[in-house]
């Protein structure tokens, strides 16, 4: 019987900055003033959410790291020095010590953040792009042309994951762009299968009708009417899946099939240090903590976003 | 003395803006009577019904001054203690049997449930105890319906069957809350009746809350009418028409009526002093 | 469901038709998709830059035997005509020679399948076993710190480099602590001891009574089993969450406990009741992900499954090796998912 729209009309009208009454209000002036409270009161349910914010934090320093790799980084990545090789953690200049060709491991790790950095942004720009516009056009179109589309989605769910990448890298050729081609390949056929369901009920809703009505076309209700609103659940499963792709990257490159020595890229150093890990433990086990690190980043985002953006899923 | 009296009870629900009061210090009690609650949606009409079961979960906050059945403070129970209550002594039939019947399990599974925990029946005994009730709601095959599963009955089937689950453990009183909003015209009147002649029978108390003036006019003894979580009139239900308070007088003047045909119905206009005037006390 | 009858018209005499006609639709669809998985392992053989006649003969064969050995194995002929040719064969069960081990993929693979099926079952079983009811726990406890604990533990699940996790849980507990055993499915002592029967070494010296063997091979399996085991667990309690709190926020829930039910009641008959067939589908999906996708695992614990094999074939461009373990993984996920679905229809009764 209580819904949440009314409990805001008790609130006891309080001092608060106006600007904040401004965005908390229940009748909105505007498309625009509409949009941005809607935003500012996801803001503040994100921030109410210590886990998420504890993701969004690590995940900004992320992106200032990689960006001030030059200034942060102590060492040059590449820089060999054998005659200061193996160091344990805390050696004098080499905070985390340095690895069998003696590079100094923080630095490549602060450089690996670019490259992981690199691989989340290109499969994110591609895969749920592919996958939207073969969901869409299959719910939208329907007949034919969904069964087809959606077959070609379960043939490729079908696949390992892993191992459909592996090949795909295996044919085209080790290198980080095959590898970021490969994980796109297998990460798209989710989002189509999201982008479908909610094209399937949003195209039944009566303002879809409406816009029809009034003469608009297919192409024109895909882009304009039923996009903007499969973007927010997109949104969730990407920041959901980005841990997975950052897990798949360095997989990738710890079977030397990502990037290539002597790239930091974080799997491919685990997998130089996996020769000494009895006695060298820190060479492999930093770079796997910084993986870990990142992908819990994500991860934790995501789940918040998911209470946000998408209720119906977290139940909260 | 009475089968229920509630005294001062408010339910709250704490929210990021503010604490939303669901219901606001409402009084009343009930006697063997047939007592209508009256409402708009978010009047506090069910929120009031399910605190009386102790059913509002958490962070939902009752409190109370007292809420007694037959003397007994339902508030001081322990959730063992309560658990005794519910189902035995007050039962409550929901709105729509399509949500409220358990989708995997027989109406035979869960109706014998239902007696099992308060009566120390053989299975058997508690299978012909059902299959008694189900014949007692108007069912005509029993022991087909026992089998069947609820996405298999219609919806006047599925209330009827939901009111036999209710009153198989022989209850005092019944809350039903707004038990034919979801069910066909058709077979409101047939669901009204088997309920109305069962709750007689028994001698039990009835608590019916209803959005519909006129329904509850006709089926009740008494009329609480809540607004904003309070209650604004108390009165006969054969004297509604004579009823004072403007919010009563605009419901009653926005319904169409037969006998008076009118060009234009009249438009409620809510006064918010309403809002904050004392509830009126529905105690006997 | 019409509000006019009263019940339904029970199962109609053309019942069996009906589950014929489903029947021969499941059949077709599967037909498809492995129609469509055979197409892509037959573009990406076809694309891969290894020559297949220079993979058989060797880098320096003649000119004329490159050709005879060309035509012998159908490469002369259009594409199509090829990969049909290659459809056949796999429908005999036939993947070619393994070029690494030089024996046919089909006897491989039914090598190798059984050791990544014992683990991933196990795995899978440590999943349910503590998913489920972590699942449900969080579920029912939500908001306090019991949720936000199991939140945390399965987001960790999620987020650990499983071959990572699998280098340092060696480092620590084989090579520090020495509690468990090593890389392999069983000590160097105690290979090849008991005869393969299952091809699963534990069901296979518990059957022969080997007990010795038995509990080498469980020190063995245990760390990898756990690990996989964490993973499904995180998605299990995910999804089992999930479930629950849409089913503990229904009508019916309510109903229960107006009716004097005991929580634990209203828990796990009523709601559980309720979310046992998508939790069977989440279940199976991700025991077909373990059986897939356990391949960095294998590689971590030197485990001669399915996934190290492609992976190593892969490694020495051994195509037929890949192509064929590939397709009998897809054919085991398309299984695992019509499994699913027709638990579905057998648990669920607005199903049937």
């Amino acid at each position: 019987m209580t819904n949440p729209a009314a409990s805001r009309n008790q609130m006891p009208e309080s001092d608060k900055p106006s600007l904040r009454r401004w965005l908390l209000t229940d009748t909105p002036a505007s498309r625009r003033q509409a949009r941005l409270a809607s935003l500012y009161q996801g803001w503040l349910t994100l921030k109410s959410n210590k886990l998420t914010m504890i993701g969004f934090g690590i995940l900004v320093t992320l992106v200032l790291v990689a960006i001030l790799a030059p200034w942060l980084a102590p060492h040059d990545p590449f820089a060999q020095d054998l005659g200061n090789r193996l160091k344990p953690l805390w050696t004098d200049g080499f905070l985390l010590g340095t690895d069998s060709l003696g590079r100094d491991i923080l630095s490549r790790l602060i450089y690996g953040s670019r490259i992981t950095l690199y691989i989340v942004i290109l499969v994110a720009l591609i895969a749920p792009v592919v996958g939207l516009f073969v969901g869409t056009v299959a719910g939208y179109v329907g007949g034919w042309a969904d069964m087809i589309l959606m077959r070609i989605t379960d043939i490729f769910l079908a696949f390992p994951r892993l191992v459909l990448a592996l090949a795909f890298v295996a044919a085209l050729g080790a290198g980080i762009e095959n590898a970021v081609l490969a994980i796109a390949l297998t990460a798209w056929p989710p989002y189509a299968r999201i982008a479908r369901a909610e094209t399937l009920t949003i195209r039944q809703s009566d303002y879809i009708h409406a816009v029809k009505l009034q003469g608009a076309g297919a192409l024109r209700i895909i882009t304009r009417h039923i996009w903007p609103l499969c973007i927010s659940s997109l949104i969730v499963r990407v920041t959901l899946d980005m841990a997975g792709i950052i897990l798949a990257a360095a997989g990738l490159g710890f079977l030397g099939l990502g990037a290539q020595p002597p790239s930091p890229e974080w799997g491919a150093m685990i997998s130089e240090g996996r020769k000494f890990i009895l006695d060298h433990w820190w060479i492999a086990t930093m770079p796997g903590l910084a993986i870990f690190t990142v992908s819990l980043a994500f991860n934790l985002l995501g789940d918040g976003l998911r209470d946000v953006l998408d209720p119906k899923d977290s139940g909260e | 003395m009475n089968l229920l009296d509630v005294e001062n009870l408010w339910v709250r629900f704490p929210s990021r803006t503010g604490v939303f009061d669901a219901v606001r210090g409402v009084s009343f009690s009930l006697g063997k009577e047939r007592l209508g609650i009256v409402g708009e949606s978010g009047s506090g009409k069910s929120m009031t019904g399910r605190a009386i079961l102790r059913l509002i979960r958490k962070p939902g906050i009752v409190t109370a001054d007292r809420i007694a059945i037959d003397g007994q403070d339902i508030m001081a129970m322990s959730e063992r203690q309560m658990r005794t209550v519910r189902g035995q002594r007050i039962s409550m039939v929901m709105q729509d049997p399509k949500f409220s019947l358990n989708p995997v399990m027989t109406v035979g599974e869960q109706i014998m449930e239902s007696y099992a925990l308060h009566a120390n029946a053989t299975k058997a005994e508690t299978r012909r105890k059902a299959l008694e009730m189900l014949e007692a709601v108007s069912i005509r095959d029993p022991e087909r319906v026992f089998r069947a599963y609820p996405h298999e009955m219609s919806g006047g089937m599925g209330q009827r069957i939901m009111i036999a689950m209710m009153l198989i453990p022989d209850p005092e009183i019944l809350i039903a809350d707004e038990p034919t909003s979801a069910l066909d015209v058709s077979v409101q009147t047939q669901v009204l009746s088997i309920l109305d002649r069962l709750v007689e029978a028994r001698g039990m108390g009835l608590i019916f809350i209803s959005h519909d003036l006129n329904l509850v006019s006709s089926f009740c003894d008494r009329v609480l009418i809540m607004y904003a979580g309070r209650i604004v009139e108390v009165c006969r239900a054969d004297r509604l028409s004579e009823a004072q308070h403007p919010y009563t007088r605009g419901l009653l003047n926005s319904l169409p009526r037969l006998d008076q045909p009118d060009r234009r119905l009249e438009v409620l206009k809510r006064d918010p002093v309403w809002r904050n005037a004392d509830s009126v006390s529905g105690m006997l | 469901m019409t509000a006019q009858s009263d019940i339904d018209k029970g199962r109609q005499p053309s019942a069996l038709v009906e589950s014929l006609v489903r029947a021969a639709k499941i059949l077709g669809s599967i037909a498809v998709t492995m129609l469509g998985l055979l197409f892509v392992t037959f573009v990406i053989g076809r694309v891969m830059p290894i020559d297949p006649v220079i993979s058989v003969l060797g880098e320096r064969a003649s000119r004329e035997a490159y050709e005879a050995t060309r035509i012998a194995m159908g490469l002369d002929k259009p594409l199509i005509v090829q990969f049909f040719v290659y459809i056949g064969d796999v429908i005999q069960g036939d993947f070619g020679q393994s070029r690494l081990t030089a024996r046919p993929v089909a006897d491989d693979i039914a090598r190798v399948f059984p050791a990544t099926l014992e683990l991933a079952t196990l795995g899978t079983l440590l999943g349910v076993v503590v998913g489920v009811p972590l699942g449900v726990l969080a579920a029912v406890k939500r908001g306090t710190w019991i949720d936000q604990v199991a939140r945390v533990v399965a987001l960790i699940g999620y987020s650990m480099p499983i071959f990572w996790l699998g280098l340092v849980g060696l480092l620590v507990f084989y090579g520090i602590l020495g509690w468990v055993g090593g890389p392999g499915r069983v000590g160097i002592f105690y290979v090849d001891l008991v005869p393969s029967v299952t091809g699963m070494i534990l069901v296979d010296s518990a059957l022969d009574g080997q007990w010795d063997v038995f509990w080498n091979a469980v020190s063995h399996i245990i760390l990898p089993a756990s690990l996989l085991g964490y993973y499904s667990l995180a998605y299990i309690s995910r999804m089992t969450r999930s479930f629950m709190l849409e089913q503990l926020s229904a009508e019916y829930i309510t109903t229960a406990r107006v009716k004097g039910m005991s929580e634990w009641t209203v828990v796990w008959r009523h709601a559980f009741g309720n979310i046992k067939v998508p939790l069977i589908t989440v279940i199976a999906l991700s025991y077909a992900g373990l059986l897939e996708g356990s391949v960095l695992t294998e590689i971590i614990f030197a485990w001669p499954g399915i996934g190290s094999y492609i992976t190593t074939a892969l490694l020495s461009a051994d195509m037929n090796a890949v192509l064929g373990g590939t397709v009998v993984v897809g054919l085991v996920f398309v299984c695992l998912n019509i499994f699913s679905d027709l638990l579905y229809k057998f648990f669920d009764p607005r199903a049937r």
